[in-house]
């Protein structure tokens, strides 16, 4: 649980659920609604992609197509993750609810911290920070629906600066292998490309294209 | 009783059909990646190399979400000039540098950029 407080990702998490509860209540979600999308979805980018479309009058087809495409980077990330945490004895079902919590932030954190955690231990201290960063953004999405209508324009321009500010730094700190620092770098710098394309898969596109490349450099230079 | 607590429930919650759609449009198309994740990379191996080429795609995925949050904003960030939303970022990225590797410091750099910069234009 200590490791909640020890991040600096949790202000930012605290932050952007500020920003997601604000943007709930100006497109006329209830509060049990915000709530209930912050503890199912538990994304930040789906939710705030969700509450935008439906609030823009999408129908509720369109925005689970937008929110698929944004969650397909969990998958990787989920088949990342799990390997740290499993014993041999580990069945599949023990890591259902820690999967639920694998999202960009955990996913950082648990490259951080459970080097230093004895592998019988890390589903509960997965589970542990998944529970305490949840809360965290519970209330969060709850303060932000009641301040909604006091936040001005500047404050919500910088809460929304904070999420690719904090992803990008704090992916940049977990970069050990060359492998990583090349797929951020050409991740960046394909997106654009990609986005030229309008297939509406571009960040699929690039990014499996920019992390195919990095890891060809990798392999190359394993070999040489 | 039974008749305040749905009277709670329903304003709590609001419309039914709205849970609904939280669930729908939102839970499921987003656990799905997760779940499949679960059932596909059980029987990965920790040092694979095949988790290298996983671990780069995570990466560039996220580099591409970054990115597109940067060149097309969303909602009030849309209101800060193309140029300044580039220089916090940077600014953001040096500090980050300069300090050895204090996220902290380069998220609050970041910050402190665009906020002075959006002040100053007015």
């Amino acid at each position: 649980m200590r490791s909640v407080t020890s991040t600096v990702l949790t202000p930012v998490l605290f932050a952007t659920y500020l920003g997601i509860g604000a943007l709930a209540h100006d497109t006329h979600f209830s509060l049990g609604w915000a709530l209930l999308s912050t503890l199912l979805v538990w994304a930040g980018p789906a939710q705030i992609i969700l509450i935008s479309t439906l609030g823009s009058g999408a129908t509720a087809v369109q925005a689970a197509i937008a929110v698929t495409v944004s969650a397909i980077r969990l998958f990787p990330m989920v088949v990342s993750v799990l390997p740290m945490l499993r014993t041999p004895q580990t069945k599949r079902r023990q890591l259902i609810l820690a999967t639920h919590f694998v999202a960009v932030t955990l996913w950082v954190e648990c490259f951080r911290l459970l080097p230093q955690v004895p592998r019988q231990r890390r589903i509960a201290f997965v589970h542990g920070l998944g529970v305490g960063l949840l809360s965290v953004c519970l209330t969060a999405t709850a303060l932000g629906y009641g301040l909604a209508a006091n936040l001005p324009q500047l404050f919500g321009a910088a809460i929304l600066l904070l999420t690719p500010l904090a992803f990008l730094l704090s992916t940049a700190r977990n970069c050990r292998q060359l492998a990583d620092i090349l797929a951020l770098v050409l991740g960046l710098a394909l997106f654009p490309l990609a986005s030229l394309l309008h297939t509406g898969a571009d960040i699929l596109i690039g990014g499996v294209s920019a992390g195919t490349i990095a890891y060809g450099v990798h392999w190359w230079r394993a070999r040489a | 009783m039974s008749d305040f607590l749905g009277q709670f429930f329903g304003q709590f919650f609001g419309d039914p059909h709205a849970l609904l759609v939280v669930v729908l449009a939102g839970f499921l198309p987003n656990e799905i990646w997760r779940m499949i994740g679960l059932w596909l990379g059980a029987g990965v191996d920790e040092g694979s190399e095949l988790l290298v080429w996983v671990r780069a795609v995570a990466t560039a995925i996220l580099a591409g979400v970054i990115a597109q949050i940067l060149v097309s904003p969303p909602g009030a960030l849309a209101s800060v000039p193309d140029w300044l939303r580039y220089t916090a970022v940077a600014a953001g990225f040096f500090a980050f540098i300069m300090t050895r590797r204090s996220t902290l410091a380069g998220v609050v750099c970041g910050e402190l950029v665009m906020v002075a910069g959006k002040w100053w234009l007015g």
